[in-house]
């Protein structure tokens, strides 16, 4: 029951993209196709759910274990970036086409901070080690969620008649603040 | 290369903001925008590890095998960040509390290693540390600019509060205008001379 909570509060209620504004530049940035969107969410996902795992270790067996709370950010970071080189080689050797197609936003996963917001939250919230596993899956679908949803809309988008200065990110900000706004309709599901 | 210190200082500001005309660093813009001392701390923390780290990344640059650079540039903006943090947490810890994972968060700010990477790790120290400057205040600047205006018309202190601008969706719907705004009065003004380019 727990963990269910966990689960829907991360990916709906409390959205990493669209209610806590972690992971914007993926969301801006690889949002205007759809499969291309799918993919993305898919391996931000991956990295996420090895995040929360990785960091939970690292922080209760060494840095808690030699109480040195102060290293949290640097050691975190170099995990999230070993973990990322390490997709990235796996993406590069099963799957080279969509390798290609993700470009240069799939070393960025390292620089996304929706994966570094993750761990330091999991922290902040005192999540036991299953529950931050599930917060790491949460959270990437929320995340996945969010892209797919953009990336519909904006395939249509190229359709519509917006105006010149507003097309690519401010039309973009404006959609996703429209998102948000239906996104805080969840907000009931667990409160109540 | 010589018309350049003052210049390297001036583009951060306006011509090549990071928030309004590249859309860097989107994350923090959004989040601690809700009122102006937030965005203002925010914009300051993030200008002092940007100098901080652009100054010693083009000091060490040479010594850094071109492999690793990216993950020595993130261990040296880590360090920094923790700093910032520990210095907040003591002396403004209501700030802090505000900010909340915001300020570690400015580890993968893409400004700054966005910085080190296009600049500091090809100039030397003074350069990269005015180009660090100029694009830390053009971050503040916008950051100041965005928290001012939700915070008048979150709060009503111009008549009726508009309670949809202290939310997220305010945040996305107030830069997306603010920019393209901006994208509009530039258009305005190329059109004499060169034709306009579209952002992305």
């Amino acid at each position: 029951m727990d963990l269910i909570l966990i689960f829907i509060s991360a990916a709906v209620v409390n959205n990493f993209v669209l209610i806590l504004f972690l992971g914007i530049c993926p969301f801006i940035g690889v949002s205007n196709k759809l499969e291309k969107a799918f993919s993305m969410g898919m391996a931000t996902t991956f990295v996420m759910v090895l995040a929360a795992t990785a960091t939970w270790l690292i922080n209760h067996y060494i840095l808690i274990a030699f109480s040195l709370p102060f290293l949290q950010y640097v050691s975190f970071i170099i995990v999230i970036a070993a973990l990322v080189q390490f997709v990235e080689m796996f993406i590069k050797k099963t799957s080279p086409a969509l390798y290609r197609a993700l470009g240069i936003f799939l070393p960025l996963i390292t620089t996304n901070c929706a994966i570094l917001g993750l761990a330091l939250l999991a922290v902040l919230k005192n999540y036991n080690f299953i529950q931050s596993v599930v917060y790491g899956l949460a959270a990437g679908v929320g995340f996945t969620l969010a892209l797919c949803i953009m990336a519909g809309i904006r395939e249509d988008l190229e359709l519509a008649p917006v105006p010149k200065a507003f097309q690519g990110a401010a039309i973009t900000l404006i959609i996703a603040g429209l998102l948000a706004l239906a996104f805080m309709g969840f907000a009931g599901l667990i409160s109540g | 290369m010589k018309k350049g210190l003052a210049h390297e200082f001036i583009k951060g500001l306006w011509e090549e903001s990071p928030t309004f005309r590249q859309l860097l660093g989107m994350c923090p813009t959004l989040a601690v925008t809700t009122s102006f001392i937030n965005g203002f701390s925010m914009g300051l923390a993030t200008t002092f590890v940007l100098v901080c780290s652009s100054t010693i990344i083009s000091m060490i640059r040479k010594l850094i095998p071109d492999q690793v650079r990216i993950a020595s540039y993130v261990v040296v903006i880590a360090t920094f960040v923790t700093m910032a943090d520990l210095f907040l947490r003591g002396v403004y810890p209501d700030i802090s509390k505000a900010l909340g994972p915001f300020v570690p968060l400015i580890v993968v700010n893409c400004i700054i290693l966005g910085r080190a990477e296009a600049f500091a790790s090809k100039n030397s120290p003074l350069p990269s540390f005015l180009d660090a400057l100029g694009n830390g205040i053009g971050f503040t600047l916008a950051l100041s600019v965005l928290a001012t205006i939700r915070e008048l018309l979150g709060n009503g202190l111009l008549g009726e509060p508009w309670v949809i601008m202290i939310l997220p969706a305010g945040a996305f719907i107030t830069l997306g205008l603010l920019i393209g705004f901006i994208n509009l009065a530039k258009e305005r003004r190329r059109k004499t001379a060169t034709p306009a380019c579209a952002i992305r």
